[in-house]
């Protein structure tokens, strides 16, 4: 609605790039970016599993596969955009959780820490299984 | 009551994934996408990872793995499409190609999954 | 101290502005001068025309809050000799309309603010001869850090969602209806999770974080508003599983 007496405010509309414009706006939207590279990595295992399932031979054409420079590089991308989204997702758990233990609030680094820990836990297990432990 | 949205449901896919992917992805993909390719560890006989794929347990947690880091993936990125580049106004076509995408990825591991059996 | 710092200042008249145009004025700046000082400075010697809001300069009021160097903050809290040499810039909050000079329009934060129903609802009042509702500290400990907020809108002017989407109700407001939801001798979450979490209310946001950064009251909005997301999806779930059960 617009009147004669109406205040003419300025609006600033936001730029494109507003997550140019602080360092924690980068930080926030490279960590959404990270979307990405899990869904590649998502494909990228299950194309392992159906090789698995397809013999030996599909095996060994996988793993040649993989071992091409362009593939490495892209899973090292995204390998550290995956432990990237790890690191703040497991920091920022204890904002979501809050945990009472007899009646207390348990402070949040312990619940940052525990999740840490699972996380060792499960990346044990998961090389165990893999490594054939 | 208010009117039913779909998005608590979505929220939920996406922090089940979130914990999900951040859980198991790292380690799958250092051994898969690096450590193996380059050498620094020989990888296992297909022998020994057919037998640990088939094992029903691993085929469950690896169908929710690729399932919920999908979910996780489309939520993240449709609201970075949002966000980033503003084009909110494409909402229904965005949200058709993220979590479209999801599904579709899903049913196709779980069909992975299911036939190597 | 006879040094001075140069301090930027936003302008912007409504009467022939149509951009925001920078002013820039020397001020002393004494250890104890905060950027508030410096502008009241300004105003008092150098020059009259200059628009800005505040009121009890300690940090309660939550009206004098700026953009400073491209942050946002309380600029009765902020001193002007942390910025030495200089300059500094001094700008209108951002995501609000500008009024004139530094002062912004409220209106769309306050009706958020009051969209959540930030009182205190009850199914039944207890009769008055039943005496008061009484709380223990672990009671009060559950909502306090929630009801520290001044609505000093910085945490709306540090968030991108809610310059993003005109819908996005907002940290605050967010802070404020757990403020409500946590305490023991209210009975209005139902409500509150109507208002919130039918459209855009809490969904859109993404967990910049930022909002919890600059809130100088450490209300923790973001923590708030994950709480909330968690409480409110775990509800349409039981809902969504349970149908009959639901109100
Ligand atoms: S939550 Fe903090 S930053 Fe936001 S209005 Fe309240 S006091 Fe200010
Ligand atoms: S003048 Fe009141 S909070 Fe700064």
């Amino acid at each position: 609605m617009y009147t004669n007496y109406h205040p003419r405010w300025h609006r600033k509309p936001m730029s494109t790039y507003w997550w140019l414009e602080r360092r924690s706006y980068l930080a926030f939207i490279l960590r959404e970016v990270s979307s990405v590279f899990i869904a590649w990595l998502v494909v990228f295992l299950m194309l392992l599993v159906r090789a698995v399932g397809r013999g030996d031979a599909s095996y060994q054409q996988f793993l040649d596969w993989s071992a091409r420079p362009l593939l490495v590089v892209l899973n090292i991308v995204s390998l550290s955009f995956v432990v990237f989204h790890a690191i703040t997702w497991f920091n920022l758990a204890p904002k979501a959780m809050v945990v009472y233990v007899r009646q207390r609030p348990v402070p949040g680094h312990l619940i940052a820490a525990s999740n840490y820990l699972a996380w060792a836990v499960a990346s044990g297990l998961v090389a165990w299984l893999v490594l054939g432990g | 009551m208010a009117k039913r949205t779909i998005e608590p449901l979505l929220w939920l896919l996406f922090s089940a994934g979130g914990v999900a992917s951040a859980m198991l992805i790292p380690a799958l993909a250092l051994l898969f996408g690096v450590a193996f390719p380059l050498g620094w560890l020989s990888p296992p006989s297909h022998e020994h990872l057919l037998a640990v794929v088939l094992h029903p347990l691993t085929r469950l947690v690896l169908f929710f793995l690729f399932m919920l880091s999908m979910f996780h993936s489309a939520h993240r990125f449709r609201f970075t499409l949002y966000d980033g580049l503003q084009i909110k106004h494409l909402n229904e076509v965005v949200n058709l190609l993220c979590y479209g995408g999801a599904v579709v990825g899903s049913v196709l591991g779980a069909y992975l999954l299911w036939q190597i059996g | 101290m006879n040094d001075r710092i140069t301090m930027q200042v936003a302008r912007y008249l409504p009467e022939g502005d149509a951009e925001l145009s920078y002013q820039e004025y020397e001020v002393p700046y004494p250890r104890e001068w905060v950027v508030l000082d410096g502008l009241n400075y300004i105003k008092d010697r150098l020059d009259g025309s200059l628009s800005y809001r505040w009121s009890c300069r300690m940090g309660i009021c939550g009206s004098c809050g700026m953009t400073v160097n491209g942050e946002p903050k309380l600029t009765c809290a902020t001193f002007l000799a942390d910025y030495a040499p200089g300059p500094v810039r001094i700008e209108p909050l951002q995501n609000f309309p500008v009024i004139r000079d530094l002062v912004v329009d409220t209106g769309d934060f306050m009706r958020k603010l009051t969209s959540v129903k930030p009182w205190l609802i009850r199914e039944e009042e207890k009769p008055l001869s039943e005496g008061e509702h009484l709380q223990t500290p672990a009671e009060l400990d559950q909502y306090k850090q929630y009801s520290m907020c001044i609505n000093c809108m910085l945490c709306c002017a540090a968030c991108p969602v809610y310059g993003l989407d005109s819908e996005f109700v907002g940290p605050a407001a967010i802070a404020l209806a757990q403020r409500y939801n946590l305490d023991g001798r209210d009975q209005g979450s139902k409500l509150r999770l109507d208002v919130l979490s039918d459209h855009e209310g809490i969904w859109g946001c993404t967990f910049v974080g930022e909002c919890s950064k600059v809130c100088p009251e450490n209300v923790d909005p973001a923590g708030a508003i994950q709480r909330y997301k968690l409480t409110a999806a775990m509800d349409s779930l039981k809902s969504f599983l349970m149908p009959w059960r639901g109100s």
